[in-house]
């Protein structure tokens, strides 16, 4: 328990995706600007990564690895992906059309997603079993998550800033990235 | 066997995500307005966002759900106006054709170049770093930008200057936008007399820089019989509502810069 507890923590703050790993900066800076949208794709990132580890880890390891087809995976689980990428949007726009609409592009984007196919690619990497797989997973989107909404927040403040012209928008914006990255490194060595 | 293994399993994880997702579709099925798919059949498709709308998808949409003007799509003209008002059971609104019109008669043959230009050859290009390449600051840089982003092939560039092919062009003003002087503007059809210079040196400097500028006179302005022409920012602009075509201007302009786009 203590070990999973640890696993679901690093993969959330000191291995954070997006702060520390530098995956999936796109949906990071794309849909940081209203906390309802930040906190949306977050539960939608965090579903489809533990979806695609629930699928990929058996694949890999119950028909790729018997048959050596290890160098297969990258291609079979950005099919798993696109499929719970494609199926999320379909709930959605059922669901909740505002979230659906306020999303945009960004959504179909998740399949492009690096930190989703890197969280899959990494439980096989670092050999988890199963049940540390699905909890790094569940770390990692809620890490995401975390990033996004705390992001979210900063661009709000920022947006009321007195930024010399020069820096407005996107340079800004990139600037105050790589602060709030600065200060997750706070918290390397946490568990180690 | 090497081969077909893979092959197997790519085949059979592909139709399983296949059958799945046709499922969810079926589902998760929302309804929608079949209007709105077959006003976007009716549109050209070519998403310039002419009408105002992200695209003809949009417009559709917003046709249907938020009651946009049917008239509003320029390269469809009064086909796409006519077959949105057919899918809608309401009588056709009014299109105006529209055309883009280059506002610069200054060819190779009327400026000099200022310098021989080396740099990135594009008209914005030119125009941010060097103000321009010829004499005339105000007029086409001859770069082609606005030929690069017209998707409907009716811009050409000869002698130095884009001309526009009315009967070719959508009216989508992507060139409008584009050009970093700002000559190209939509304007309609039917409206073919023009002013060819939209310099705004006095007549002495435009004079020593194009041959063919206007030098801002104001003789048109009193021989128009309604009123339609004026001399602003030192060159003559015609307003196209009052605009009757009647051709008193042509003949008036000693610099002879304003003529009709059909000759």
């Amino acid at each position: 328990m203590k070990a999973l507890m640890v696993i679901l923590l690093s993969a959330m703050l000191t291995d954070n995706f997006v702060l520390s790993k530098f995956m999936g900066i796109c949906p990071f800076l794309g849909v940081s600007k209203k906390l309802d949208s930040a906190s949306g794709m977050g539960i939608a990132v965090t579903f489809v990564m533990i979806c695609a580890t629930a699928v990929t880890y058996p694949i890999h390891h119950g028909i790729l690895v018997p048959n050596e087809l290890e160098y297969f995976d990258t291609v079979v689980f950005i099919l798993v992906i696109a499929l719970f990428v494609q199926l999320v949007e379909t709930a959605l726009k059922k669901t909740i059309p505002s979230l659906y609409k306020s999303l945009g592009v960004y959504l179909p984007l998740i399949t492009t997603n690096c930190a989703v196919l890197g969280v899959t690619v990494l439980n096989i990497d670092n050999s988890y079993s199963f049940i540390q797989s699905i909890v790094n997973s569940f770390g990692a989107g809620l890490g995401f998550m975390l990033a996004l909404v705390i992001f979210s927040g900063v661009r709000k403040k920022m947006e009321y800033a007195d930024i010399p012209e020069t820096f407005k928008g996107v340079p800004a914006t990139l600037i105050a990235a790589s602060i709030v990255s600065v200060s997750f490194m706070g918290f390397s060595g946490l568990f180690s | 066997m090497t081969y077909l293994i893979p092959a197997l399993i790519l085949g059979v994880s592909g139709l399983a995500a296949a059958i799945l997702l046709t499922a969810a579709s079926k589902v998760f099925y929302v309804e929608v307005d079949e209007r709105v798919d077959k006003i976007s059949q009716s549109l050209p498709q070519g998403n310039c966002g002419a009408c105002g709308y992200a695209g003809c998808a949009d417009y559709a949409d917003a046709i249907v759900n938020s009651g946009a003007p049917t008239n509003l799509c320029r390269p469809g003209g009064a086909d796409a106006a006519q077959k949105i008002a057919q899918v809608l059971g309401t009588a056709a609104a009014e299109v105006i054709p529209m055309a883009a019109v280059v506002r610069c008669s200054g060819d190779c043959n009327a400026t000099q170049k200022a310098f021989e230009f080396d740099g990135v050859q594009s008209c914005k290009a030119a125009k941010r770093f060097y103000s321009g390449t010829g004499s005339c600051k105000y007029g086409c840089l001859g770069f082609g930008d606005c030929m690069a982003v017209c998707e409907h092939d009716a811009i050409r560039i000869e002698n130095g200057l884009a001309r526009i092919i009315p009967n070719r062009c959508g009216a989508c003003g992507q060139c409008a936008a584009e050009c970093p002087n700002g000559l190209i503007s939509i304007r309609p059809l039917a409206k073919h007399i023009d002013v060819f210079c939209s310099s705004k040196d006095n007549g002495k400097i435009t004079k020593l820089s194009c041959k063919n500028g206007c030098i801002g006179c104001r003789i048109c302005e009193k021989k128009c019989p309604s009123g339609a022409i004026h001399v602003n920012d030192l060159h003559a602009s015609i307003d196209y509502e009052k605009c009757t075509n009647c051709g008193e201007c042509m003949k008036a302009c000693p610099a002879k810069v304003i003529h009709s786009c059909e000759s």
